[in-house]
């Protein structure tokens, strides 16, 4: 991203495009990441209802996963995984994907 | 000067009447307000011009403070034209929302009738309130009489809303002495305040703009918010000569000067007193008293405190001996009070400095006298002769 020098910035620190929070990759804060079993999602999209970030892919109504750039680790979609699913686990950052 | 003009300069206002009187020609959108003395008469009698339908404004009557300045700054944010009145204790629980003001580059003006802070709980004069605001990035005049008051009410507008600036302006009267007396001042009709203060308009996208949608007061992390600061700075750095011009303009439909302070009597004084507001007038006397004594003494007092003109002040003392801030606000910094320490610090690039000493005075409401001005300029004239200053800090109008 392009850093501007205070004259240029835009005064009142407003932000003049919409949905520029896109662009502000918030995944480094993260401690503990999501990780989907496939075989036991049933793409009920509770995940992606609850998650506060809009961090889980949909496409065509299959959860595909997570966009680790913006998920903060929070473990939401986890919880909300329902228990005869429970398709996601939270494993620590440095943890391998053993699942998936 | 025609009769009816002649008239409307013997119209007798406390300050308060006269701060909601120009509110009332300046028709704002929005002013957004909580009652507390001793400013609450200026909503109150604002409120009646809205019930009378003498003003367009939306009167937004809220549960505190923080709520009037964050509905002010929405307000603006939205791009209207804003103002509210406040004191002491509001002004206090404002703070938050004052940096926000601030760094957003609203352009609110706030009539402060300034009095005590607590504790002990007091509703009397003193500068405690705005002077724990003068980092917060707003400009600060402030208003010796109910004609001054008036005035910068009027210029505030016009100053707040200048592009090179749009910055929040404080405009600051003494609670009671001032806020609550009558006095006889000139009020333009209501054609020349619109005339003077025009139309204002948003430079940039508002709020209310969907078809420019935009963030406002978004998250600023260490990459981008010392920028913003900075921007800051540089409209208070060129808030001077905006003030500046605002007051030649304001002089040619007017006909009264102002400027960044007011020199009484400094041409050729030994010694001075630096004093701001109500408590100037009284040092004024004290100063003819001394003169027709034969005694050099004159007064200077600064009618904007941010920005601080500290190229002018030091110019205006280059050539006194010695110097008194009299201060109605303690920093409690067991150094002096707050305009004493920027008015010392302004004259260390002079050769040859004046002795200086600070006084604090008037906390509370307590009585300033023409006999306490008096015995400062007997203690400049006596530092004059020594060239020893016994105490650089103390207070007056105290029991001791």
């Amino acid at each position: 991203m392009m850093k501007r020098g205070w004259k240029e910035t835009p005064i009142r620190g407003i932000i003049l495009e919409a949905g520029s929070s896109h662009d502000y990759a918030t995944g480094g804060w993260r401690k503990i990441k999501p990780v989907l079993d496939s075989a036991k999602c049933i793409d009920c999209m509770l995940c992606w209802v609850f998650c506060p970030d809009s961090a889980v892919i949909v496409e065509n109504g299959k959860m595909l996963g997570f966009d680790l750039e913006h998920c903060k680790g929070c473990g939401i979609c986890a919880e909300e995984c329902p228990d005869k699913v429970k398709a996601i686990t939270m494993l620590a950052e440095e943890e391998e994907e053993e699942i998936a | 000067m025609t009769a009816e003009k002649k008239a409307k300069c013997s119209t007798g206002l406390t300050g308060n009447i006269a701060v909601a009187y120009a509110m009332k020609q300046i028709n704002p959108d929005v002013v957004a307000a909580y009652p507390i003395t001793p400013s609450t008469t200026v909503v109150e009698e604002f409120s009646s011009y809205v019930a009378d339908g003498a003003v367009t404004t939306e009167l937004i009557t809220v549960e505190s403070e923080h709520s009037a300045m964050s509905a002010c700054i929405g307000a603006a944010a939205a791009g209207a034209r804003v103002m509210t009145a406040t004191s002491s204790q509001g002004l206090a629980l404002m703070w938050e929302m004052l940096y926000i003001a601030s760094g957003m580059r609203l352009p609110i003006v706030m009539t402060c009738v300034n009095r005590a802070l607590s504790a002990p709980l007091n509703i009397h004069c003193d500068h405690s309130d705005s002077m724990g605001a003068r980092d917060s990035g707003w400009i600060q005049l402030y208003s010796e009489t109910v004609q001054e008051a008036y005035d910068n009410v009027v210029q505030a507008v016009r100053i707040a809303e200048h592009g090179n600036l749009l910055l929040p302006v404080m405009v600051c009267l003494d609670g009671f002495i001032t806020s609550h007396s009558i006095e006889n001042l000139c009020v333009f009709d209501d054609d020349t305040v619109k005339g003077f203060i025009g139309e204002y308009k948003l430079n940039q996208p508002s709020l209310l703009d969907v078809e420019h949608p935009t963030s406002y007061g978004a998250v600023a992390l260490p990459d981008s918010y010392i920028e913003s600061r900075r921007q800051l700075a540089e409209a208070m750095i060129n808030a001077k000569d905006v003030i500046t011009d605002v007051a030649k303009e304001y002089e040619k439909v007017s006909g009264r000067h102002y400027g960044l302070m007011e020199r009484y009597m400094m041409d050729d004084a030994d010694a001075a007193i630096v004093i701001m507001s109500s408590a100037a007038g009284t040092t004024k006397v004290a100063v003819d008293e001394m003169r027709k004594r034969g005694l050099k003494v004159g007064l200077l007092k600064p009618r904007v405190f941010r920005p601080f003109p500290y190229i002018e002040i030091a110019d205006a003392l280059k050539n006194i001996k010695s110097v008194a801030v009299l201060d109605r606000a303690d920093s409690y910094s067991s150094f002096g009070g707050p305009l004493f320490t920027e008015i010392r610090s302004s004259l260390y690039e002079l050769d040859k400095r004046p002795k200086i000493i600070s006084r604090i005075f008037g906390l509370g409401g307590r009585e300033y006298g023409v006999q306490d001005a008096v015995k400062i300029f007997e203690e400049l004239l006596k530092i004059k002769e020594t060239g020893k200053v016994d105490k650089l800090y103390n207070y007056i109008t105290v029991r001791e």
